[in-house]
């Protein structure tokens, strides 16, 4: 699975630009992901590639479009020492997996063939030939993701109309 | 060890005497809000979770102000889902073109947010209800469905910066001034997972203006919102609007906070963000000159009454230069008909610029004033990030709207001290 590297403070604008937010559709957020920073991105993504970044990854604005772009592209998870609070929430709520880790943000490459196995939290450059231990998420997160997102946890302790 | 103003608010909606930083809690909400971009998403999420009510049609805000009037007819479409939803769930508080302004302006003018209230928006500029001693942050599509379905939303509890305020504010300088002196001394993921907690004898100097600029902007510096004590402007803002009673919170003195910021308003210069990150601060003086294309006045962050008096005053009898397009855009109806009494619109007009209903329009590249390539903007809104107004090479100057009209006049970048 191929890496997509990018800097820091990569913001909610570039990964999918407002002038698209007028059609919600998974398939159109995908086909601009990413466009106004890296025109190639959408056109050449394969599913169960990876994105890896810089701090502060998914700044600015709250739309959910934003990690659901990079979802519906494919994208298995985001790879950053850190996310900006609203992404974070946004990313977990859909069930779309990110991974915090510093040193794994800083080492890996582009174009390094990269895994993650989400049940143990390890990170593997095959390119490279090293691993990482990401933070584990708290019990509470961690329980979101398995029901598959907020909604259906929501649902299934009954708290909802 | 005491608590922040921010963990007093949330232990209060958890039933809990006391949180800890980084405890994960579920709070009740006292509103939700939504716009035309997110509420869509929301309501798609809901119904497709197979939830049929919402949890009080009194406490969710719709507001149809990001693409509105509609640019296009994807646009319609949204509002139009919006709309449906709103009337099929009775919610009291939707706001269509007529009524609807920039909703972080409008809320508050309305007299839905109160001190010592939790108010979440799926709008990452939710934070400016700070101002009035309220919890507020940005959430997602997904928290806003859940929020509208339960009433509840799980919080990690924040740690804290103190942003001391000494001094006052000198002519020409303006709350923007100071958020983007702050965003430029912690940076945009400086409060990261934190909330900003400002206090001091610096703060009773500050108008309420003032501080829904500097907390609305708490989120360009990470910020899980960004918080003012509750004061004697704070009771005359809320006086006549908000009915029903609140609470204000203060901070315990012996509250903990990772680190202390102190602001010597006396000292603050006119500033501005340069392009493409609002950390990327200058004393205005210091990029005077730069030739401009356009300057927008408005938005949720300085599209209030004040700002546009402080406008209209530097641009009343000058005209707007021959190579500059300028656009001024009122945040809600009331402000608009504020402005029309004042004579400011007039001013506005003579001076050249064009005079907009309310709308977010440009400051997210929407409508009413999107940028071509290579083109530069000084504008009072709140993100100068690559691509936000226009084309991916289109730039974005953040300024106050002192800067912003003196910028208008002269044609280029411009400090407001130095015209004539």
């Amino acid at each position: 699975m191929k890496v997509y590297k990018y800097g820091a403070n990569v913001d909610t604008d570039v990964i999918i630009p407002a002038r698209h937010l007028n059609d919600p559709s998974p398939a159109a957020l995908a086909s601009h992901c990413m466009e106004d920073i890296d025109a190639q991105f959408a056109s050449t993504v394969q599913p169960g590639d990876i994105i890896v970044a810089g701090p502060n990854f998914g700044c600015g604005s709250s739309r959910e479009h934003a990690p659901l772009a990079i979802k519906s592209c494919g994208v298995k998870c985001v790879i950053a020492p850190s996310f900006a609070r609203i992404f974070y929430r946004n990313a977990i709520n859909i069930g779309f997996p990110i991974v915090e880790c510093p040193q794994a943000a800083e080492e890996i490459q582009p174009g390094d063939e990269v895994d993650v196995d989400f049940s143990t939290g390890i990170i593997t450059d095959a390119t490279q030939g090293k691993t990482w231990q990401a933070a584990p998420f708290p019990e509470f997160i961690e329980g979101i993701i398995k029901s598959g997102g907020l909604l259906n946890s929501l649902k299934e302790r009954g708290v909802a109309k | 060890m005491g608590m922040t103003m921010t963990q007093k608010i949330l232990a209060k909606h958890a039933g809990l005497d006391k949180v800890e930083v980084g405890q994960l809690i579920e709070a009740k909400l006292d509103l939700v809000l939504g716009n035309d971009i997110t509420t869509p998403v929301a309501i798609t999420e809901f119904e497709k979770a197979g939830f049929t009510q919402v949890f009080d049609k009194d406490k969710i805000a719709i507001v149809l102000d990001h693409y509105t009037p509609c640019k296009d007819i994807k646009s319609a479409q949204l509002c139009k889902q919006a709309r449906e939803f709103a009337h099929k769930h009775h919610i009291t508080n939707f706001f269509d073109v007529g009524q609807m302004g920039v909703e972080h302006a409008l809320l508050p003018e309305k007299g839905l947010c109160a001190p010592g209230e939790i108010i979440v928006g799926a709008d990452s500029h939710t934070c400016t209800y700070g101002a009035l001693g309220a919890f507020s942050t940005g959430i997602g599509s997904t928290d806003m469905a859940a929020g509208m379905a339960t009433g509840l939303l799980w919080f990690k509890v924040p740690a804290a910066i103190k942003v001391t305020l000494k001094g006052k504010l000198q002519p020409h300088v303006s709350g923007k001034d100071v958020i983007l002196h702050l965003i430029g001394e912690i940076g945009v993921d400086g409060a990261l997972y934190q909330s900003l907690e400002f206090a001091g004898e610096g703060v009773s100097s500050l108008t309420m203006d003032d501080r829904f600029t500097i907390s609305n902007m708490a989120i360009e510096a990470g910020g899980k919102n960004g918080i003012f004590p509750v004061d004697e402007k704070t009771m005359e803002y809320i006086n006549g609007r908000v009915n029903r009673p609140c609470e204000a919170f203060q901070a315990d003195p012996d509250a903990e906070y990772v680190r202390e910021v102190v602001i010597d308003l006396n000292k603050l210069e006119p500033t501005v963000a340069m392009p493409h990150l609002p950390e990327n601060t200058k004393v205005v003086s210091e990029v005077a000159g730069l030739p401009i294309n356009q300057v927008v006045i408005g938005s949720c962050t300085n599209g209030r009454i004040q700002d546009l008096r402080i406008a209209a005053a530097i641009m009343k009898g000058k005209k707007v230069a021959d190579n500059v397009r300028c656009v001024v855009i009122p945040a809600t109806q009331e402000i608009v008909l504020q402005a029309m009494k004042e004579g400011l619109i007039q001013d506005f007009i003579e001076a050249g610029a064009a005079v907009s209903t309310p709308t977010c329009g440009p400051c997210l590249g929407g409508h009413m004033g999107v940028m071509a390539e290579g083109e530069r903007t000084v504008s009072t809104t709140n993100r100068n990030f690559v691509g936000r107004m226009g084309h991916v090479t289109s730039e974005i100057i953040l300024a106050s709207p002192a800067v912003a009209a003196a910028s208008a006049i002269a044609g280029c970048v411009a400090d407001p001290r130095k015209l004539s």
